[in-house]
Parts: structure tokens; sequence; C-alpha cells
């Protein structure tokens, strides 16, 4: 082992002992701190899942469309399918944490802007954690760029209440908001409580008649056919475009022909492709299930609905919602709470932002070092810090004047897209679907489309970028 | 550091993407392989993990041929043949 590897190490064990630290110090204060620690270390273990399988939805579509790899798109469906079996045997119990999210088109149109966002940027939401892990300064910015984003987004009004439609602002001021929420000012608190809101909420059990906490609803409604039967289709769509073409070509140079059992090989092959990818699906999907069934335990053992009511018996009172909440999803989730820390910050700036519906009435703004939430993505940036620096790939990369650009561009456009369809590529599409919520589709679909749009923007950019390279050496 | 391309020889040239990251290491190595020849060398460092299972799978597919890979501190420097 040499120097720097030895170093590596010794920064890993510091990463590793700084969170037993946190874990141990607050326990020893309070037997509450376990609901932080708890998502703290699912946190980490996400990270270091992330960063070992170079797990990143942005790369599944983007690489689809720009280079043709189908790796990552195998790598999330398998992480999907095997997160809804466990999120269905959870569901089943009466032990979910899981609320579906209001269907309709917001979701596909948040979705396609998070899409187009994610291709510019690098890294979805949950990508750009786990690459500022790696020591990558660009994520850092598009971190920085979506946090942002969301929180001064959510709190706009003024000249932008002109653009809300007469009829959500009349369905807002019909909803009875507490005073605080001045929900007549804002194009957001018009759009959630005036249109959103008055969305249906269900699932595939529920659209096929049948209870979710039933064992039948769980798992034939939401994960045969709301998780499995799509994500095949969406799989064998990926074979026939992507994957099909380079093992034909070495079946045919092989055997001379391609049989229809040689298409069951072929995507086979494609689905093992990348071991590393499918080591991390598997990782994340069955941790993405436990998350859920630890949360709804320690909900129980504390006799809580929220974690606002843990802070508050902590005597961390700030930055609770009107309604005594916090954000508290009981399962994976990136960018409420990243606009929760920028929230936070602005408010002691001195900007009221506890008037509108998404600070004010649901997620609040708690002290970062108190948000179970928070805690998550920075044991998730530290995950993937241990796992790069354990295998020698840690690297600290400055960002360039271009990169940043990109960064800040990519982070605006998921910031807005997140906000519109009340969550990322993570809380929106790989929660939602995996629970089977058909909004969690309907935002697939339009982070797809996006990701398609983003590459073909992209590629103007890099194609004239490169000509000009190649040109200089005579190609 | 901004992105570099250049001839090393007959045949052999260099594409460095130090400093960059996804999409732009997969992306530009597409591009310069496409405009190559068959049996021409592509030199190329890059030092964004996420990007080399990417470029394996690509190179994979359409037939180039990774002929050595190194990695020390974070940094790839792979040499590519394409085919």
């Amino acid at each position: 082992m040499d120097a720097k590897e030895k170093k590596n190490e010794l920064w890993a064990f510091g990463i590793v002992g700084f969170f037993i630290l946190v874990s141990v110090w607050t326990y020893s204060l309070s037997e509450y701190y376990v609901y932080l620690i708890a998502y703290l270390w699912f946190g980490f273990v996400y990270g270091m899942a992330l960063q070992y399988g170079r797990f990143c939805f942005s790369s599944a579509f983007r690489d689809l469309f720009a280079v043709g790899v189908p790796r990552m798109a195998v790598g999330i469906m398998i992480a999907t399918i095997l997160f809804a079996f466990v999120a269905s045997i959870i569901t089943a119990m009466g032990l979910s944490t899981f609320h579906p999210a209001p269907t309709s088109v917001h979701s596909a149109i948040g979705g396609l802007i998070f899409g187009i966002g994610m291709v510019f940027s690098g890294g979805c939401a949950s990508g750009s954690l786990y690459k500022s892990g790696e020591g990558n300064g660009p994520a850092m910015i598009v971190i920085l760029s979506i946090s942002l984003t969301q929180a001064t987004f959510v709190d706009i009004g003024g000249v932008f209440n002109k653009f809300v439609p007469a009829s959500w602002a009349k369905s807002a001021l019909e909803k009875g908001l507490p005073d605080s929420i001045t929900v007549s000012d804002g194009w957001v608190d018009q759009y959630l409580a005036g249109y959103v809101w008055n969305q249906p909420v269900t699932t595939f059990a529920k659209m096929l008649g049948m209870e979710n906490t039933s064992f039948a609803g769980a798992m034939m409604g939401d994960f045969l056919v709301g998780v499995v039967a799509p994500a095949l289709l969406l799989l064998t769509v990926v074979y026939f475009f992507w994957g099909r073409a380079g093992f034909r070509k070495k079946t045919i140079k092989q055997k001379g022909a391609m049989t229809f059992k040689d298409e069951f090989t072929g995507f086979w092959v494609m689905m093992m492709a990348s071991k590393r990818t499918a080591i991390a699906g598997l990782v994340l999907g069955v941790a993405c299930g436990m998350q859920m069934f630890v949360m709804r335990g320690l909900r129980l053992k504390f006799g809580i609905n929220n974690a606002g009511e843990i802070l508050h018996n902590l005597g961390s009172d700030f930055g609770l919602s009107v309604r005594g909440t916090v954000f508290d999803p009981g399962y994976w989730y990136v960018t409420t709470q990243e606009a929760q820390w920028v929230g936070w910050a602005l408010h002691k700036l001195g900007w009221n932002n506890m008037d509108n519906i998404f600070f004010g009435y649901v997620n609040g703004i708690p002290n970062p070092l108190f948000n179970p939430a928070d805690w998550m993505s920075i044991a998730l940036i530290g995950g993937a810090a241990v796992m790069a620096l354990l295998h020698n790939e840690f690297k600290w990369k400055a960002p360039t004047l271009e990169l940043a650009l990109w960064a800040a561009l990519g982070g605006f456009f998921m910031g807005i897209g997140s906000r519109l369809a009340l969550g990322c590529n993570i809380g929106a599409f790989f929660v939602r679907v995996a629970n089977g919520d058909p909004s969690g589709w309907l935002f697939g679909v339009g982070m797809i489309l996006g990701a398609y749009i983003g590459v073909k923007i992209f590629n103007i950019y890099a194609e004239r970028r490169m000509a000009r390279e190649m040109e200089a050496c005579g190609l | 550091m901004a992105m570099k391309f250049e001839k090393k020889g007959e045949g052999e040239y260099l594409l460095d993407m130090q400093g960059y990251v996804c999409p732009h290491p997969q992306l530009y190595t597409k591009k310069s392989l496409e405009k190559l020849k068959a049996g021409d060398v592509l030199e190329l460092i890059f030092d964004n993990p996420s990007s080399s299972e990417s470029i394996a799978a690509m190179c994979e597919n359409v037939g180039n041929e990774i002929t050595s890979q190194e990695m020390d501190g974070g940094k790839y420097t792979w040499k590519i043949k394409k085919g």
C-alpha cells in the first residue's frame, strides 16, 4: 500500500468515525436521536452503493440516447423491482410510510424539465450527491443550484401572481389555510393548493379495485401490474433498441444466425452487463424497502407521526411548520431537504419564507443540524466518499467556468422540475414507481423525454467543440 | 483544465478529459472514435470514475477494443483501438 492509499484509508476511517461519533453522542443525549441516526446510516448505505455502482439516473437515459449504453437503465430497473418487492411486503403488512402523490400531467411536465436539467448538469439529484463525495466540484455547484432554485421558487410571488390562472387562485383560497400562509401571494402556493391538491391520488392496486394493504393489492396490483410489467416492457424496448445490436453481431459471427432462444440469452447478457451496477441496484432496492420498515417502526416506538414531534420534544422548535411538522418522508428523498437548508439560511438572513405552503405549512425549515432528512444526504455524500477513497477513486476536481455554468443551469432546471413534480428522480420517480403510484411513471415518461431533448441540445454543443479540436488535427 | 485532443503520431491520438465530469468524457470519446479510422489508437485520459463504466460498455457495444487500462490516484489512462 503506497502513501496515497494509506492516506485515503485514514480519511475513510475518519469519515466513518465522525458518523459513529455523531450517532453515539446524540444517542447519549436522548433516545429520540435514534430517529436521526437511522436516516443518517441509511443515507450512508445509499452513498456507498451509488458510488460503487456509479448509479445515476441521469446517466441511465442520457447514456442511452448519447452513447447507446443501456447498463444504467438496466440497473435502475433492477433496483426498482427489488425495492418494489420489499415495499409491497411492507405495504401488505400495513407498515409502509409511503403516501401516493396527486396524479396528473404536472408530474410529466416536472419530469421533462428535470430531465433536461439532469443532462446539462451531468448528474441527477442523487447522482450529484454521490459525485460530490468523489470530490467532484461541479456536482457541488449542482447541489447548490438545485437548493437555491427550489428555496426561491417556492416563495416567488409579486409579478408572478399574474401568471396564476383564476381557477387556481379561487380554489387555493377555498382550502381554508391558516392565516400565516399567504396563499394568494405565491405562484407555487396557488399551483399546489389550487391545482395539484385537486388531482386524484391513487395506486395501481386501487385502480384495479383492490386495497393497498391487502396482500393481493400490494403484490398483484402495485408490484406485478404497477412495477414488474412496465419495467419488463421498458427493458424489452431498451434491449431491442440498444442492447441487441452488439450481441447479435457477436452471435452471428460465432454461430452464423440468431435464434429466438438467443434473444433471451442476449436479454440476460444485457441485464448482467455491469455487475457493479446490478449489485448496487440490489443493495439500493433492499435498503430502500428496509428504511420504510425501520422508520415506521421508530414512529410506532416513539408514538409519533412526524419528526416535528421529536424536534419539539428535544426543545428544538425553530422552523417547524404551522402544523408542527417538518419534512419526514420515512424513505429515501433528496430535493426537499436541499431546499430546506437554503430556506433555513435565507430565513436567518431575514427572508420571511414561512408564509408559503412548502416551508410554512408542510416541510418547515429546521436547523440543518437537527433535520433528519438533511443527515441522510450528508451521510450519503460521506458514504460515497468512503467508497471512493477505499477504491483510490477520490479526486478533487475544481469546477472550470464551463462546467460551473452547465452545473448551475442544470441545477436550475432540476430545481424547478422537482418542485413542479413534488420530487426528483428519487422522490417522484424511484420511490413512487416502486410503491405502485402511477404518478411515478408519469414523471418517468417526462424525465426520459427531457433527457432525450437535453442530449439533443448538449450534442450540438459537443459536436461543435469536438469538430474544432479535430480539425486542428486534420480530421 | 480544458479538454485536449491531439495527434501523437501516425494513427495515434490523445484525448485528455481530466477535470471533466459526466457526460463530457463519454460523449467526447464517442465523437473522437467516430472520426478515427479502423486500427487507429486513442489514448484517453480522464478522472471521472462514473464515466469509466459507460466508456467500457460503449466500446464493447460497437466493437472498439480497450487494449490497456491504468488507474492511478483517480486518473484513468486507457488505450482504445478502433474496431
